[in-house]
Formats: C-alpha cells, structure tokens, sequence
C-alpha cells in the first residue's frame, strides 16, 4: 500500500518509491534516482510524475523541475521504445563513433535526439559513455554494445525492431 | 561487455579477482574477500590510516591526493555523522576503470567502502554510479543485498558487538560535473550537480554538512588488496612518492585497447607500443592524451615519460583518470581540439561565468577555424581565453577545458596556422550551425 493515494506508478515502482523516501538521512536525495526510475517507466518524466514526485519529497514542483533540467538523461518528452544512443567522444571519434552515428541516422531515418514515426527508436548523439576500450561503443537503453561496425550496428537495431533486443530495466 | 586483455608487464594486485566470477559473494569470500575488513575491525583506525599511508596510495580519480592523507584530515569526534562516499560517477572521456572494477570486483568497492568508514568513524557508505550505468548498478545492488545477508553490512558486522555500517547506492542522471566531488554531494542531496566553494573541504563540512571521505571507486577498491598485502609492499610495486599499481585504459589508435593494470612509473612509451601493441595498422604516432582528455596532449617525441603523478607534472601534463588515449597520424588536431572543448562547453554546469563562458567562446572560435573561416588571431584568442578560465572557477572544470585547449594550440600552433592558411580537412565533421546550436 503506498502512502501516495492515487499514485500514477506501478505498484512496484511506488513500493520502490516508498522505500527510497525512507533510506536516506535526508528525504530530498531520492530525487534523481525517483526521477530517472520515474522516466524508466513512463518513457519520460511527465508532469504528472513531476508532481507526485514533489508531493513524496515535501518538495514544491519547480524544485522538481529544477533539478529534472540540469541532468541530460532525463527528458520531458517521450523517447522510442529503444533509444539509440552513440558515443561521439574522443576514443570512439578515433575508431569511427561519427561514422556510427551517421550510419544510424541514415538507417533509421532520424537526426539528433529525433524519434522514428512508428515510435520504436530514438538517436541521440551522447558524450564519452565509459566504453573507450571497447570503443566505437553505442547505448540502446541501458545496454551497452561495444566494437561496432556498420553491420553490427545493422543486426543490433534489426534484434531491437524484431523485439530480441537486450534491454536491462 | 568489456573485452578483457593481458600483458606480461602487468603488476596484478587490483585485478587479481577480475575473470574469476568475484561478483559472487562466496567466490569473493573464497578469494581472501572481506579479509581485510575483519582484520580492519579488529585493528583500529590508526593501524588502518598508517597502513594506506605507507602504501603510497593516491587518488586515482585524478588528483593524485595521498589518499591515507586525506582519512586522517577528517576530525575524529563531530556532532554531526560522518559519512563515506565512493565516486563511481565515472565520465572523463577515455576513461572506463571503474566500469571493470564494478563489472568484475564490486565486493571490493564494497569492503573499501567498510575499511573507509571503519578508518574515519562513519557508519555509512554511498555508492554513487553514473546513471548509465544500470547494468553495474544491478551488480553493485545485489553485491549489496548480498553482503547484508551474510552479516557483512548492517548492525553488529561479523558478529562483533557495536560495530555497524550501512550501504546505500546511488545512482546519477546524466551529467560529467558530477564527477567533482563537492557537485557528488550536491547531487546526492537531490540537488542539481553545482560544486561548492572550498574550504571547507570535504573532511570537515562535506555531505549533509557532516565530515566526509569522498573517493574514487578504484581508490576505495585498491583498500582492501592494500591491507591484506600490507602497505610497504604496494608501496614498492611503483614509484618514489607513486605507491603500487593503477588501471590504465588505453584507448584509440592501438593495435590492442584495453584496461591493463601497471606499476606506477611504468613508461609510456612502452605502455603504447608493448603493452597496447602499438599504435594500429603500423601508422605513425602523433600525440597522446596522457590521463583523460582534461590533461595536456603530449606529442610523439614526448612519451618517454614514467606514469606516475609527478613525473607527468614534470612533463607539463598529467596522470589524470589514467585513460590513455593515443592519436595517429592521421589525426587533425583542430577536430581534435574542437571535439574536447566542445564536450567541456556541454558539460559546463554554467556556474561560474569563466568556465561558461570560456568554453563556450573557445569551442565557438575553433567551429569557425574549422569551417575555414578562421584567422590567425583566433588562435591566440583561444589561448587567451583558456589563460583565464585557469583557476577561476569553483571547480577543476574550466582547468580541465582550458588545460587540453592551452595544449593544442600551443604545441600544434604550426598545424593550426597550416590549417588557417587553407589546409582544410576532408569534410566537417559537423556543420559550424550546428556546432554553434549544440548544447543550448
């Protein structure tokens, strides 16, 4: 039984929530991990999870929003189902991270922080993902997929099109 | 998944347990884990500081602080609770250690976590993950959740009466600020990640107001190996004044790039082309960027230098997060700069105004050159501005952009001016609008 009535999460992620108000000496820092689980869920963080978050750290919504604007894996609008993200940084910039990108964006049709019209992926270019050994290295979700090529790229977006892609919660 | 390399120049003491399934409690435990944390307990925190004093240990996030040093600065009686943190917010590009470390070892961090607090009198420890780091995350909870269940964290540890410690972990959103450690703390406190004017440090007025010890995870992973092998000893794998042995990750033009655990001291030279294989498809070294891209390149006729803290300072560059990350001939240099600086103008958190401003000037100005719209003046309008971002901010940010930029456009100033005078590169590899656009 959560203590928010009416809570717009599952009932696990509010259990989730539940616990991580208590953990801490200070209520206030379940905030970025209540708002990244929050995106995890719903796909991005929304206004309404912007206020129910506010209501369980006693905090006011633009605290919230505050916080939610200055950490670049959060957004306000839904991204695709699996969102496609390429390490551009220097080690993978040497190993061919821009020809990546650019194979990504031609094969799936996007630019930039874009989403494909059936709403299964997203691109987005991203800075140094700690993958440098392993580089050219890219991230679907939370998965990391390492020395890529064009045609590893091919066969890791077509799994994820035909739903056998990895994808850790 | 990683891939994992080897070399017989490497001095094991850090990867000792990596390949060997260590993530598991009972095969942590079989390998001589939590070993440490009971001698550790049964010791005292003297025993404990004199001990990582004399290993020479220093902080292996990049500054190099003697770590043994840095326990002992925090007050042994404060009013308020003392807390233990563990920076795991690794994001200095060319760098993933810690990502292994998390990934093969994480019951490590976890008894370092224990040695530290035990060291300053704190019952609890974070564990703080960048937050793309799900999958290290999961590893690190149920490595967590795993120790509780043995008795190894919560009240009473190993059965000894009065001795408690607590784990949380954390993880983070998205942002390479972070990485400062007064920032951790902000964003550990549920708020964006802007660091804090110092003094007071860490020690004495840190997370929560309350005095804390705040380090890197390979620095608290190396804790327990040092105690078990007593701190002498690490002291003489490496160098004068450089204890022991660090995770190297060499990155970019080598035949084979991977995390390799060498003595501190150990050449670069050799590093790049014995251990690494040298640089890929038999091409010419032109630069390397020694310790993450904040630290100032070093050109081919520069490598013959140990890898510790002081002699890469003597080098006028630094040891850094240890992420080497080797450029071949190929490589142009003005891309180069401008892909750094403009990773640093994102990341700026715009606090304070030399650092957003600077970079945001510094990555403007080399667009331009790099389009072919440059002058001369640019190039020490570029240098001009990174002179002053130079220890005029809170934190080691606008240093850490204006260090690398100082150091292209100083010992590449000929290939710029090349470059100015219509040598232009193949094709953009972005447009300057959306250079200009990015980030904003």
């Amino acid at each position: 039984m959560s203590a928010i009535a009416n809570t717009i999460f599952s009932p696990e992620m509010a259990a989730r929530f539940d616990k991580l108000e208590t953990i801490y000496p200070l209520k206030r820092s379940a905030l970025v991990p209540m708002l990244l689980y929050a995106q995890d869920e719903i796909g991005y963080v929304s206004e309404a999870a912007i206020q129910e978050i506010a209501q369980r750290l006693d905090l006011f919504d633009l605290d919230v929003r505050n916080v939610l604007s200055y950490y670049s894996m959060l957004r306000t609008k839904p991204a695709g189902k699996y969102n496609v993200q390429v390490c551009t940084n220097i080690s993978c910039m040497l190993r061919g991270g821009y020809e990546i990108l650019d194979h990504c964006k031609a094969t799936l049709g996007i630019g930039h922080k874009q989403v494909t019209k059936d709403g299964q992926f997203s691109l987005e270019e991203v800075e140094c993902i700690g993958a440098c050994c392993w580089a050219p290295a890219m991230q679907v979700n939370y998965d990391f997929h390492d020395d890529l090529t064009t045609v590893k790229v091919d066969a890791i977006l077509a799994d994820y099109a035909a739903g056998r892609g990895k994808d850790v919660k | 998944m990683p891939t994992y390399v080897s070399h017989p120049d490497e001095a094991i003491v850090l990867k000792r347990r990596f390949g060997q399934g260590a993530a598991d409690i009972d095969k942590y435990v079989e390998l001589d884990g939590y070993k440490a944390v009971q001698q550790a307990i049964a010791e005292g925190p003297e025993w404990i500081i004199n001990t990582m004093k004399a290993s020479g240990l220093r902080g292996r996030g990049g500054a190099g602080f003697p770590t043994g040093m840095k326990w002992s600065f925090v007050p042994k009686n404060s009013e308020k609770p003392k807390y233990v943190l563990v920076n795991g917010d690794e994001s200095e590009p060319g760098t993933c250690k810690d990502h292994v470390i998390f990934l093969e070892d994480p019951h490590a961090v976890i008894e370092g976590t224990m040695i530290a607090g035990l060291a300053i009198g704190s019952k609890l420890g974070f564990i703080y993950l960048r937050g793309e780091y799900r999958y290290l995350l999961k590893i690190v909870e149920k490595a967590v959740a795993d120790a509780y269940a043995k008795g190894y964290l919560g009240k009473n540890i190993f059965g000894k009466e009065g001795v408690d410690f607590d784990i949380i972990t954390q993880t983070g959103a998205g942002a390479y600020e972070v990485g400062e450690e007064s920032a951790l703390m902000e964003s550990l406190e549920g708020k964006r990640g802007v660091p804090r004017i110092k003094p007071p440090f860490p020690a004495v007025v840190g997370l929560y107001g309350g005095p804390t010890v705040i380090n890197n995870a390979e620095t608290i992973a190396s804790a327990p190996h040092i105690l078990l092998m007593g701190g002498e000893a690490y002291a003489k794998l490496g160098s004068e004044r450089n204890g022991g042995t660090r995770l190297f990750g060499i990155s970019g033009h080598v035949e084979r790039p991977g995390v390799y655990e060498l003595p501190m001291g150990y050449s670069l030279r050799k590093a790049i082309y014995e251990v690494a294989g040298g640089v890929k498809g038999g091409k010419k070294l032109k630069a390397v960027v020694p310790g993450g891209s904040s630290c100032p390149v070093l050109t081919a006729d520069e490598i013959d230098v140990g890898l510790d803290f002081d002699q890469m300072g003597k080098a006028g560059t630094m040891l850094g997060s240890g992420g080497i990350v080797v450029l071949d001939e190929t490589v142009s240099i003005v891309e180069f700069a401008l892909r750094v600086i403009s990773f640093y103008q994102h990341e700026s958190c715009g606090w304070c105004i030399p650092c957003r401003e600077g970079t945001d000037w510094i990555k403007k100005t080399l667009a331009r050159v790099y389009a072919g719209g440059g002058s001369k003046k640019d190039i020490d309008n570029v240098q001009y501005l990174a002179d002053n971002m130079m220890g005029r901010t809170f934190c080691p940010l606008g240093d850490a952009a204006a260090m690398p930029t100082l150091g292209f456009v100083k010992k590449f100033r000929k290939e710029f001016e090349d470059y100015i005078d219509g040598h232009k590169a193949e094709t953009p590899i972005m447009t300057e609008q959306e250079l200009v656009g990015a980030g904003h």
